[in-house]
């Protein structure tokens, strides 16, 4: 089970993937440099969080221009495992690979802190070891984590269960209050309909590690683990 | 040859970077200010070679492509001689 951590010029958040996929998972890991278009040797996709391109132009509009994007794009329409955590939804909702967009978020702020998020649904290679309604305390930090969609995107998104995590309390309520940026219906993380690609805006590779404030993350990752595992 | 390409948010998508500045602008004593909207511009330089038929659709498909998310934006091009 092999995993691959892309690196664009701007990504940030890559060393903490790498880091969670050997420490936490165990398994073999490489990095993927943005001009790489071969992913014959992966068995999963991390597309990480940072700055691609530093966020020129809007966050992920040029890291979908890089010629692994093409590659990401042939290795997700097999059904294999792409993740986009944080600059890597957006670039995600740029290419295409997920629906909707990520914008300024309602007040303005770059937010750097702790959410809560409630997982919606567990039929997703992300979260079949997850219960649906489990609340995990995971950081944000983004200045454009305001997902929006048109109404027909979003009625899409609902019929075929696509919403994986809405930000809530920490009792698992999902009030305007818990929602940090003011995304529609409080939306934190989508799939694709096949199921294969996810993107979140919260950090679930910052919190592996009680030192670090959480280690809820773990479960998404252990899901992940999982599902290749069974899958092989 | 320039061809301008002007972007911005469908109206259907809020733009809280336009409504703090329409919040300045009213403590500054402008009156009368309903709304406002932040967009982008851009101008490119285009050969002169180029006929303004295809500058217009080769801007259009740049405009279309890459300069905006047709998703949350809209454009205009305009070309000038």
């Amino acid at each position: 089970m092999k995993f691959g951590v892309v690196v664009f010029p701007g990504s940030n958040c890559d060393h903490d993937a790498y880091h969670v996929i050997s420490k936490h998972v165990g398994q073999p890991v490489d990095f993927i440099w943005h001009r790489d278009i071969d992913l014959s040797t992966y068995d999963a996709v991390i597309i990480p969080g940072g700055f691609s391109y530093g966020d020129y132009l809007r966050a992920g509009a040029l890291a979908r221009f890089s010629p692994v994007m093409n590659s990401i794009k042939e290795f997700a329409a097999k059904g294999n495992l792409v993740l986009g955590i944080c600059n890597g939804f957006q670039i995600l909702c740029e290419a295409g690979l997920l629906p909707g967009a990520l914008i300024r978020n309602r007040d303005l702020h770059f937010i750097c802190d702790y959410v809560n998020v409630r997982v919606e649904n567990t039929d997703t290679p992300f979260t079949q070891e997850l219960k649906t309604g489990s609340v995990l305390r995971m950081p944000i930090a983004h200045a454009e984590g305001n997902y929006v969609c048109d109404d027909a995107t979003f009625e899409d998104l609902v019929r075929h269960q696509q919403i994986v995590f809405r930000y809530s309390d920490r009792s698992g309520n999902v009030t305007d209050a818990a929602n940090p940026n003011g995304a529609r219906d409080n939306i934190a993380g989508i799939c694709n309909r096949g199921r294969n690609v996810l993107g979140l805006m919260p950090h679930p590779e910052r919190a592996c590690e009680d030192l670090l404030g959480s280690s809820d993350g773990r479960e998404v990752f252990r899901s992940l683990a999982g599902a290749l595992a069974a899958a092989a | 040859m320039k061809a301008k390409v002007y972007v911005t948010l469908k109206p259907s998508v809020l733009d809280p970077q336009g409504k703090a500045i329409k919040h300045s602008v009213e403590l500054l004593g402008f009156h009368g200010v309903n709304d406002i909207r932040q967009g982008k511009y851009f101008e490119i330089s285009l050969d002169s070679s180029v006929s303004e038929t295809n500058a217009r659709e080769e801007a259009t498909r740049l405009a279309h492509d890459v300069l905006s998310n047709p998703i949350i934006e809209d454009f205009r091009v305009e070309i000038e001689k």
